[in-house]
């Protein structure tokens, strides 16, 4: 079996998998990474939402052999010394989940989008996030979220 | 859904991979997976093996070479649409990959993966054949080049034979006077396109001297729209050229599915024709 090596919230793992294992899978069953989600299983929803080597993917969608030297990054590997990342906690404070099987993956395209667009406009989040289904709180709360999250993280870095 | 169990090689040069490929019938190439994966996983394929090609830099980047822009087939999406060549050289590249799926998608999906899986619903292959595209594939016995009007065979079917490895996509530069517009209609923010039109058009002295217009998801290829091209000639921007743009559904064969039937396919082939014609006339 092809071995991998993967790099995942900061910490480097080795792993024999099986050519058909999913990232998604590798994440969950084998590295104990629960916290991102497998939703549609399609790449329609977008709720397995990570960062490869600093970009957003849709880990349903990318063989664990692809992400082979790579780095990844999960909801899980966002927070600091046990507190929430900005966007983490935007998504609390402006009731942006409800039941929350989106919110992993909504929370990572919300990063992934800033990369480019640092103060997105309404639109910008909308387009930013069409990749990303919600089927109960509804895109008003998640763009206001958006919006915070993008705010406060602007404002970390000027006063970094 | 986890897909049939298959081998799985990354060659470290396409020279080697072009014989994996040779050695096996069943094998399949893998370059982002953003369309192979999800028949994986569907169970729709069953490859005995999946030749890695992501990381080859042979298919690396894009390029300008002069007189046309080179796609390498594993610039991703999100590298065309970003490039500074696609975008002053052949925009209807970049206006019709920005369409594509979602941001997510268009990290790891590939310009050559997109046009290699041949899938009528795409966007890009309607575009590279409008705007009269050359394929570049190679095996072990060498290079040939592929006009982009004999590279879409039939549904999901490419005239790429076993061997064979998409290199990249040679975009002629279509120079100045030509505007351009890509109109996709679709269900829902990140679906295939029900119907696509792909529109370049050259205006001066207020007419239209030429067209190049494609259709996405009209038959089991991309066709191009020839009886609109040839009656928009000469046109001037009046109400004409909504009469011109209703053959656009002329030797069409669109596929009928929980989407769409054909008769409405070809409504939608008539009316996002014209509008493309207009946005692309109307951009220069």
């Amino acid at each position: 079996m092809p071995r991998v090596t993967v790099t995942v919230d900061g910490i480097t793992y080795q792993e024999e998998v099986e050519p058909r294992l999913l990232l998604v899978h590798l994440l969950r069953e084998r590295l104990g990474k629960t916290g991102t989600p497998v939703g549609c299983d399609t790449s329609n929803c977008g709720a397995c939402t990570v960062m490869l080597d600093g970009k957003s993917v849709k880990s349903c969608s990318v063989l664990a052999v692809q992400a082979d030297g790579s780095d990844v990054v999960t909801i899980e590997g966002l927070g600091a010394n046990g507190s929430m990342h900005p966007m983490q906690r935007a998504f609390h404070e402006e009731h942006a989940l409800q039941c929350g099987y989106c919110t992993p993956g909504m929370v990572m395209a919300a990063i992934d989008l800033l990369r480019d667009t640092p103060e997105p406009s309404e639109e910008a989040i909308r387009q930013g996030l069409e990749g990303n289904l919600c089927r109960c709180t509804g895109y008003c709360n998640i763009v206001r979220a958006v919006r915070r999250g993008a705010q406060e993280m602007g404002q970390a870095v000027k006063s970094s | 859904m986890i897909p049939a169990q298959f081998g799985y090689t990354r060659p470290g040069s396409l020279a080697e991979a072009c014989q994996e490929l040779a050695a096996d019938e069943e094998a399949k190439v893998l370059a982002g997976g953003q369309s192979l994966l999800p028949l994986l996983r569907m169970r729709l394929a069953y490859p005995t093996k999946l030749v890695d090609v992501g990381r080859l830099p042979e298919l690396a980047g894009v390029h300008d070479r002069g007189d046309h822009v080179f796609i390498g087939a594993m610039a991703t999406h999100d590298e065309v649409l970003r490039s500074g060549v696609v975008n002053a050289d052949c925009p209807l590249v970049a206006l019709a990959t920005a369409t594509v799926a979602d941001p997510a998608v268009r990290h790891r999906g590939t310009f050559g993966g997109s046009l290699a899986h041949a899938d009528p619903a795409g966007d890009v292959p309607a575009v590279v054949l409008a705007l009269d595209g050359v394929l570049v594939a190679r095996s072990a016995d060498g290079e040939r080049d592929i006009p982009a009007a004999e590279f879409f065979v039939d549904y999901l079917e490419s005239s790429l034979r076993q061997g064979e490895i998409l290199v990249g996509v040679k975009i002629p530069k279509l120079g100045a006077g030509w505007g351009f517009h890509y109109e996709k209609f679709q269900r829902t923010a990140q679906a295939w396109a029900i119907v696509g039109v792909a529109a370049a058009v050259r205006r001066s002295n207020g007419a239209i001297q030429e067209s190049r217009i494609a259709l996405t998801n009209m038959a089991p290829t991309p066709v191009r729209a020839h009886a609109t091209e040839t009656a928009l000639a000469g046109m001037d921007l009046g109400g004409e050229v909504r009469q011109a743009c209703a053959e656009a559904a002329a030797d069409t064969s669109p596929p009928g599915d929980l989407h769409a039937q054909p008769d409405y396919r070809r409504h939608l082939a008539r009316v996002l024709t014209h509008r493309a014609v207009r946005k692309a006339a109307g951009s220069v």
